[in-house]
C-alpha cells in the first residue's frame, strides 16, 4: 500500500484516539522515542535513536506495586500498565530486540506480567533504513535494514511516499479507514531500488565465536581487552537487548513502592553480595560478563545472540571501546582450554 | 601532528626497552572518524600503535590510580593537571610515574561535528592548515578547526603540561585569560530559572554514570549514589530532582579538585551540559580561595589549608 508523507500526521493523529503513540522526536542533538500528543511531533527522518525504544516496554524505572502499612495489615496496589500502545518508526534491529527480550520475560518458569502485558498491547510500525550508519552491522546477526521480523507494518521511504508492507493482521487494522491505494509498479520498483541501495559497510565474523567463548573464560585475553573500559553503563543502557534489572523499595513513612530499575553488569555493585564478597571484583570480570552474556550465555539459554548490531554501544562509548574490534580480537585469539 | 606521533612512539619504545617503565598509557587510532582511543603498551615493538591527534580527548589520568607497576603516560595539559591533584591526594606515586608531556592544540568535539552535519554521517575527516575536511556519502565540507574544538579547549589556560618528565615538541601559545562568561551568564539567572535549566538538562539523564566514571577525580570506593544503607538518593529515575541532586553532589564533591578537563561532559551520551556546574565550582574556588586545581604540586588544596572566612581577598597563591 502507499502512504503519502503528507498523510502521516493525520494518520498518527487518528491512531492517537485509540492508542498511546510513541515515535522518534528530536531532543537536542539526538532522537529519542517519546509519547507524542500530536502527529507532527514525530520525525521519521533519523538514522537511529540515542536510547532504544526498549524503554517503552521495559522502562528505565517502573513501579511494580505500591503499598501502605495500615493498622491491620498491608494494602497492596499492583501497577500493571494495560494501555494500548504503538511504536512508530522503529528500526528493524530494534524490532528484533523485542523478540530477544520476549525469551527473557516469558519462560517455562516465569511470565513477567509487567513486560508481557505491555508487549501484547503494543503494535510495531517499523521504518526501513535507506541509509544505514557505518556502525550498523545487523546483517551479521541475521537482520537487515529492511528486515520485517517482529514488525506489524514496515514503512519503506521512497521519497515523497512510503510503501507500507502489511505483515500482520494487527498491522492491517491500523490502516482501517485510511483507504490507501495499493502500491503501483513504479512504487514497487523504487522500493526495490531503495532496499538494494541500503548496503551495510560493516560485517562482523561470528563464525565459530560461540565455540571459542565456550572455552576462554580463563583466557588471559580478558586481562587486556577491558583495560580502557571505564565501567559505565553508556553501552548497556543504550543497548536494545540488555535487560538486567535491580529491584528496590522506595518508601517514606509507612507507604512506598517497589520499583524495578535498569541495572548494568558494568557496575561494581551489580553482583556485590550481602556478605561483601563480589564474584566480579574488577573491570575484567565485568567486561567478560558483558561479552559472554550476549554471545555465549544467551545463546546457551535462548539459542540466539543477544545483539542485533545496532551499533549504539560503539557510538556511545566514551573511550571508543568498539564491540566489533573486541569480537575480532577474540576471533583472532588462540583457543586455550578452559582451565584456571 | 605526525611529528608528535613519531616522538611519542620513540620515547615510549625507549622507556620500555630500557625497562624504565613496564607500561605506557597513550592513545591509538580509533575505530570512528576523528576518534582516538586509550591504548596500553607493554612491549617496545607495540609502541608504534601510539598516535597523537585531535581525537585524544580522554583524560588518561583516570588509568593511573593505585597502579602497582611503573607507568609512563602521555599527558596533555588537562591530564597533567589531574595527575598533579591525584599525586596530592595520594592516588599516584610520583616515583613510579613518567609523564610524557604533549603540548595540546585542543581536541575536536564530535558533538559539534554532529550538529554541523545535521543528520549526515561523517565517514572520513582530514585536518590540514587549520581546516577540517569532513567527508561522507556525497558530501565534503571544510570547516575551520577552531569551530570544532571542545568549549573546554577554547578556554583552556594550561594547554602545555604543568608536570612532565619528558616533553614532546614545542610549547603552544596560551590563550587570553578565561573570562568565565558562560558561568557568569548562568549566575545572573534568577534561582527559578537556574533550577528550570538544570531540571531541563538533567531530565535526559539516564544515570549511566559515564560522567562519574570518566572523571579521574571520582574515585571513592563507594559512591554515595550506589550506597543502599542508608540510601542517600533514590535508585530510580522516576524523579528528575534526584538526577539534579546527583549532579549537585558530584559537582560539590569536586570543588577545588576539578581541573575543568571536560571529561565528564564529553562522556555523557545524552549530551547533558555538565560543564556549567563544574565550571561554577572552578570559578567559585578561584574567587574564594585563590586556588586553581592541578597547577602546582606544592600548593595545598583549599580544604586542606586553614580557611579564613572573613576576608577571602587575603588568600595568597599558596592558599594560606
Ligand atoms: S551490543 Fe551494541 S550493537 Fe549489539 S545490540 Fe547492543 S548496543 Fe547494539
Ligand atoms: S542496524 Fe540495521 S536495522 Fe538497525 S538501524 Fe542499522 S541498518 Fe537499520
Ligand atoms: S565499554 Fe565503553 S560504554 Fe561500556 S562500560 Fe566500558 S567505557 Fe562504558
Ligand atoms: S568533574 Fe569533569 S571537568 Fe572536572 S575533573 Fe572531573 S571530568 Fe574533568
Ligand atoms: S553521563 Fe550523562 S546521562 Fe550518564 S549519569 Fe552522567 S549526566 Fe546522566
Amino acid at each position: 500500500m502507499l502512504l503519502n508523507k503528507g498523510q502521516l500526521t493525520d494518520w498518527l493523529n487518528q491512531l492517537m484516539q485509540a492508542y498511546q503513540v510513541f515515535a522518534p522526536i528530536k531532543e537536542g542533538d539526538y532522537f529519542c522515542f517519546k509519547q507524542i500528543n500530536s502527529g507532527d511531533q514525530a520525525t521519521l527522518n533519523y538514522t537511529n535513536s540515542k536510547v532504544p525504544p526498549k524503554e517503552v516496554l521495559f522502562p528505565r524505572s517502573e513501579k511494580l506495586f505500591c503499598y501502605r502499612c495500615e493498622n491491620d495489615g498491608v494494602q497492596l496496589t499492583e501497577q500493571i500498565d494495560e494501555s494500548k500502545k504503538i511504536i512508530v518508526g522503529l528500526r528493524p534491529c530494534d524490532a528484533k530486540s523485542f523478540l530477544l527480550l520476549d525469551g527473557v520475560f516469558k519462560s517455562d518458569k516465569y511470565h513477567d506480567p509487567y513486560y508481557l502485558t505491555r508487549r501484547n498491547n503494543t503494535v510495531l510500525v517499523g521504518l526501513g533504513c535507506n541509509q544505514p550508519a557505518s556502525t550498523c552491522f545487523c546483517t551479521s546477526l541475521g537482520g537487515g535494514p529492511f528486515a520485517t521480523e517482529g514488525l506489524d507494518l514496515l514503512l519503506v521511504d521512497i521519497g515523497d511516499r512510503y510503501v507500507v508492507e502489511v505483515l500482520t493482521d494487527r498491522g492491517r487494522e491500523l490502516l482501517a479507514g485510511m483507504e490507501l491505494p495499493a502500491a503501483d509498479q513504479e512504487a514497487k520498483e523504487t522500493a526495490r531500488r531503495v532496499k538494494e541501495g541500503a548496503a551495510l559497510s560493516t560485517q562482523v565474523n561470528l563464525e565459530g565465536l560461540k565455540s571459542k567463548l565456550d572455552v576462554i573464560f580463563y583466557d588471559p585475553i580478558w586481562d587486556l581487552i577491558h583495560e580502557k573500559c571505564l565501567g559505565c553503563a553508556a553501552c548497556t543502557y543504550t543497548c536494545p537487548t540488555c535487560h538486567c534489572f535491580d529491584i528496590v523499595d522506595e518508601a517514606e513513612g509507612n507507604e512506598g513502592c517497589r520499583i524495578r530499575n535498569w541495572d548494568a553488569c558494568m557496575f561494581p555493585l551489580f553482583t556485590l553480595h550481602g556478605s561483601g564478597h563480589n564474584p566480579r571484583p574488577t573491570g575484567k570480570e565485568r567486561f567478560r560478563q558483558r561479552v559472554m552474556h550476549k554471545f555465549k550465555y544467551f545463546v546457551d539459554n535462548f539459542n540466539a545472540i543477544a545483539c542485533v548490531g545496532c551499533g549504539r554501544c560503539i557510538i556511545n562509548c566514551p573511550v571508543n571501546l568498539d564491540i566489533r574490534e573486541v569480537l575480532a580480537e577474540i576471533q583472532g585469539s588462540e583457543v586455550r582450554s578452559d582451565k584456571q | 601532528m605526525s611529528e608528535l606521533t613519531r616522538a611519542i612512539q620513540e620515547t615510549a619504545q625507549k622507556l620500555l626497552q630500557n625497562k624504565e617503565v613496564e607500561l605506557v598509557v597513550g592513545f591509538a587510532e580509533g575505530s570512528l572518524p576523528l576518534r582516538n582511543t586509550p591504548c596500553f603498551v607493554r612491549q617496545p615493538e607495540e609502541a608504534q600503535r601510539l598516535v597523537w591527534g585531535y581525537g585524544c580527548e580522554n583524560n588518561l589520568a583516570n588509568y593511573l590510580r593505585q597502579r602497582p607497576e611503573k607507568v609512563a603516560v602521555v599527558a596533555k595539559g588537562c591530564d597533567s593537571r589531574s595527575i598533579v591533584e591525584l599525586i596530592k591526594e595520594n592516588q599516584i606515586d610520583r616515583n613510579k610515574l613518567v609523564v610524557i608531556g604533549v603540548p595540546c592544540r585542543g581536541m575536536i568535539d564530535r558533538k559539534k561535528v554532529t550538529r554541523l552535519l545535521a543528520g549526515k554521517e561523517l565517514l572520513e575527516a582530514e585536518i590540514r592548515d587549520g581546516q577540517v575536511v569532513l567527508k561522507g556519502k556525497e558530501f565534503s565540507e571544510s570547516v575551520p578547526l577552531e569551530q570544532l574544538l571542545h568549549d573546554t579547549c577554547l578556554t583552556c589556560q594550561h594547554p602545555n603540561p604543568v608536570l612532565f618528565d619528558i616533553m614532546m615538541g614545542e610549547p603552544v601559545p596560551v590563550k587570553e585569560a578565561d573570562s568565565f562568561v558562560d558561568v557568569a551568564n548562568f549566575e545572573v539567572k534568577a534561582p527559578a530559572e537556574k533550577r528550570a535549566y538544570l531540571i531541563q538538562e538533567l531530565s535526559r539523564c539516564i544515570r549511566c554514570y559515564a560522567c562519574r566514571q570518566a572523571c579521574p577525580m571520582c574515585f571513592c570506593e563507594e559512591c554515595f549514589v550506589d550506597c543502599s544503607m542508608p540510601q542517600w538518593l533514590s535508585k530510580s529515575s522516576l524523579n528528575v530532582q534526584d538526577n539534579v541532586f546527583f549532579q549537585a553532589v558530584r559537582a560539590l564533591h569536586l570543588a577545588g579538585r576539578c581541573v575543568d578537563c571536560g571529561a565528564c561532559d564529553r562522556a555523557c551520551p545524552m549530551g547533558i551540559d555538565l560543564r556549567t556546574l563544574t565550571r561554577k565550582m572552578v570559578k567559585d574556588v578561584q574567587e574564594l580561595f585563590g586556588y586553581t586545581a592541578g597547577v602546582s604540586l606544592d600548593q595545598k588544596p583549599p580544604l586542606a589549608a586553614p580557611i579564613n572566612t572573613t576576608s577571602p581577598a587575603t588568600f595568597n597563591q599558596d592558599g594560606r
